[in-house]
């Protein structure tokens, strides 16, 4: 299992960068479904079936679908870089450091290697998501559906040519 | 485990009743004729009312619902009525702006009640996937609602601008949430309270607390616009519709207000002093740069941003001085800034004209002379956002000024006060160039619509009766600034 | 076993490329993917901390998450296609009619 974690983590970095580095959207976009794929067996080495499971299915299929639709429909073009965001450069990426190091080191002191728990995985199979989605987390859940409705409205009010 | 009561269902009624008359807006919209889309407006205002019936029958069974994750209490209740006030004036304002600007659509509305029912959720959940999803619903939706004049480019950028620092912000906030459950193994705040309060785990200067504190201020400071945080403030509510801005510069506040309160005066308050000084150093930044900056605009609206940045430093020196001085003081403020900030930014926004083309403060030269009973309004909204006596700013800054004072914070209450004489200045502007200039004020045309005077009125009767006859509502007040979460 | 930490250190890499690419970023298509990126950050934390918690709600919060991701992308999506119909451009540096 360990060499698997360590192929898909690094490919999930790799992608993640270029991500960020292409300068043509589509480009962008492929390498995000990279990331996203690498992500869910991850997951699943997390023992996290279902949501592997959702993650190909909903984020690296519809949602990204959604994304490279947008991109061909605008045709969007390769960027030229700008010294707009030098500032953001500048004061970002210092503060960034500072932030980053301040996570690994909490991340450190919060969970050293000797406190990982148990090997066992949880049992998160449809069922148990299934049971806590629908006992626990029920409001939550119903909520969404005004949260998809917002989404729904809101696509629907900017996009359409005609209201 | 937890099965679902009838009282779990009344705890939630007013959210619920607003996103079912959000839901029949939509399914009545199709069916009216385009001249006809105000009905839909009156309709929810109709749903606004009802969900205020609704939340004087919850307040007769208070308590925890669904699990401990909805709390029902005096706290929760003040700030649903207050997001139902804000609604209720913004949709007042709204009908005749939005038939002017030739926008009147029934997803208006629906958009507006649906941002409330996330806004409530916000204040009265005290769980933190809860409290996401209702920053999530308020913000979705105004988002769209900043950019509902599809065709008019700035309405369009202000709206990108609000959405892209906002989602970016949201993460923050997200990140956040993840770190905390990293840290407790739980997202609900009494249990984490409960948790923290028994052992010596969270202890101050636990590094992985301060990340996840720090990552959940950063993304509230966003949506109540400190600085640094308040770089989208000035554009967004300028390029927004009006009514809009109006909305927007109290309500997703309030609630953000509302959610901050729960968070660091309630379950992380044992997280010691740490925390106060970011609160202490965001007031301070927050009050001078908003102060300094408003003194350089020449529109109003930006004015009136920056302004509204300013409050939020004031509230912020509330929250500073703790749980016991602070809470009351802050929810008299938030309900003062609600009356006067929507009040202003309406009746600007119908003054501005179509096309909202006369925003400028020379566009109000000698409007006192022309329109004196509007000119008197704004004026009285001015005085009370510099915080003059016997109006309700006045005694919002002093409640704030002396719950400070009590905490000790001199400091922080001498910045605060210099920073509110500094503030006299800009308002006294507008009032000065109404009233001491000879001129034809651009921004007197059409003739107030009734439904926006009856906003306007209440916001005035408000702001005075608040300003006289302070005692009653801080009673309220202080009896809503119950032990959080 | 992959200790939990190395998990959380994956997830603060992502939130950091993502963190980068929302600031030097021009192409509006291309920060709403970095923000993509922090979310699938925030969930790697959350299912790495449930299986260390040995239990299953952090992975319904990653269900939430994911929603969530859904709902802000058809938004931030419209609202660009409402832009490009006025200005023809999806470049934040071009959509400056007010100043930042």
């Amino acid at each position: 299992m360990a060499p698997l974690f360590y192929i898909f983590a690094v490919l999930a970095i790799l992608a993640a960068l270029s991500v960020v580095l292409q300068r043509t959207p589509v480009y962008s976009a492929l390498s995000l479904i990279v990331v996203l794929c690498s992500l869910a067996v991850v997951y699943l080495l997390l023992g996290a079936e279902f949501l592997a499971v959702i993650q190909v299915i909903i984020y690296a299929g519809a949602i990204m679908v959604l994304f490279v639709l947008v991109i061909m429909l605008l045709n969007a073009r390769q960027e030229t870089p700008s010294d707009r965001s030098r500032l953001a450069r500048w004061l970002g990426a210092p503060l960034l450091l500072v932030f980053l190091g301040e996570l690994l080191f909490a991340v450190w002191e919060r969970f050293p290697a000797a406190t990982t728990r148990a090997a066992a995985l949880p049992d998160a199979g449809p069922r148990a998501v299934g049971a806590l989605l629908f006992r626990s987390y029920v409001l939550p859940f119903e909520v969404t559906s005004i949260l998809i409705l917002v989404a729904v409205l809101g696509a629907v009010v900017l996009a359409k040519k005609r209201l | 485990m937890i099965t679902v009561q009838a009282d779990d269902l009344v705890r939630i009624l007013p959210q619920a009743i607003l996103a079912g008359f959000a839901i029949l807006v939509m399914v009545f919209e199709p069916f009216l004729p385009a001249a006809r889309k105000t009905l839909l407006g009156w309709f929810s205002l109709f749903g606004v009312v009802a969900a205020g019936a609704a939340t004087i029958r919850t307040s007769f069974s208070p308590g925890l619902a669904f699990g401990n994750s909805i709390s029902a209490d005096r706290f929760s209740l003040f700030f649903i009525c207050l997001f139902l006030l804000v609604a209720a004036l913004t949709l007042l304002g709204s009908f005749h702006s939005l038939e002017r600007e030739n926008i009147n659509h029934g997803e208006f509305y629906a958009l507006l009640l649906m941002a409330t029912v996330g806004m409530c959720f916000m204040a009265a959940s005290t769980e933190l996937i809860m409290i996401f999803l209702g920053l999530e619903i308020s913000s979705l939706a105004t988002y769209v609602l900043a950019g509902f004049k599809r065709q008019d480019a700035l309405s369009n950028e202000a709206s990108l601008k609000y959405f892209l620092l906002g989602s970016f912000a949201t993460a923050f906030f997200l990140y956040g949430i993840a770190v905390v459950y990293g840290l407790t193994g739980t997202t609900n705040l009494l249990v984490l309270s409960a948790q923290l309060g028994r052992s010596g785990e969270f202890r101050p200067g636990a590094v992985f607390a301060w990340v996840a504190l720090l990552l959940m201020f950063v993304g509230l400071a966003f949506k109540v616009s400190t600085v640094p945080f308040h770089v989208w403030t000035p554009d967004v509510y300028q390029g927004a519709p009006a009514p809009v801005t109006a909305f927007l510069s109290v309500g997703p506040k309030a609630a953000a207000f509302a959610v901050l309160l729960r968070i660091f005066l309630g379950a992380f308050a044992s997280a010691g002093s740490g925390v106060f000084w970011v609160f202490w150093a965001s007031a301070i930044l927050t009050m001078c740069l908003g102060n300094l900056a408003a003194l350089l605009q020449s529109n109003v609206k930006r004015l009136l941003a920056y302004s509204a940045i300013a409050h939020a430093g004031y509230v912020l020196v509330g929250i500073a001085a703790g749980r016991g001085e602070g809470t009351a003081p802050v929810l008299f403020y938030l309900t003062v800034y609600a009356l006067m900030n929507v009040g202003a930014f309406l009746l600007v926004a119908h003054l501005a004209g179509t096309g909202e083309r006369w925003t400028r403060i020379e566009d109000f030269t000698g409007l006192g002379y022309q329109r004196p009973a509007v000119a008197a309004c704004l004026a009285a909204f001015m005085l009370s956002l510099a915080g003059f006596p016997t109006t309700a700013g006045f005694f919002a800054k002093f409640y704030i000024f002396r719950a400070a004072v009590h905490s000790g914070l001199i400091g922080l209450t001498i910045v605060a006060v210099l920073t509110s004489v500094v503030s006299v200045y800009y308002y006294f502007r507008l009032i000065v160039v109404m009233y001491m200039r000879e001129g034809k004020a651009e921004a007197a045309s059409a003739s107030l619509p009734w439904a926006l005077r009856v906003a306007l009125a209440i916001s005035v009767v408000g702001i005075f009766y608040l300003g006289l006859y302070p005692t009653d509502f801080l009673l309220l007040t202080n009896l809503a600034a119950v032990p959080l979460p | 076993m992959i200790p939990t930490h190395y998990y959380l250190f994956l997830g603060a890499a992502l939130f950091t490329i993502g963190v980068v690419g929302v600031l030097t970023r021009r192409n509006i298509i291309v920060i709403l993917m970095s923000i993509e990126l922090i979310l699938n950050a925030v969930n790697i934390n959350l299912v790495a901390f449930s299986r260390y918690f040995q239990a299953v709600d952090g992975q319904v919060f990653a269900i939430f998450v994911i929603t969530d991701a859904a709902a802000e992308a058809a938004v931030g999506l419209g609202l660009i296609i409402a832009l490009f119909r006025n200005k023809e451009t999806v470049n934040a540096d071009e959509i400056d009619l007010l100043k930042w």
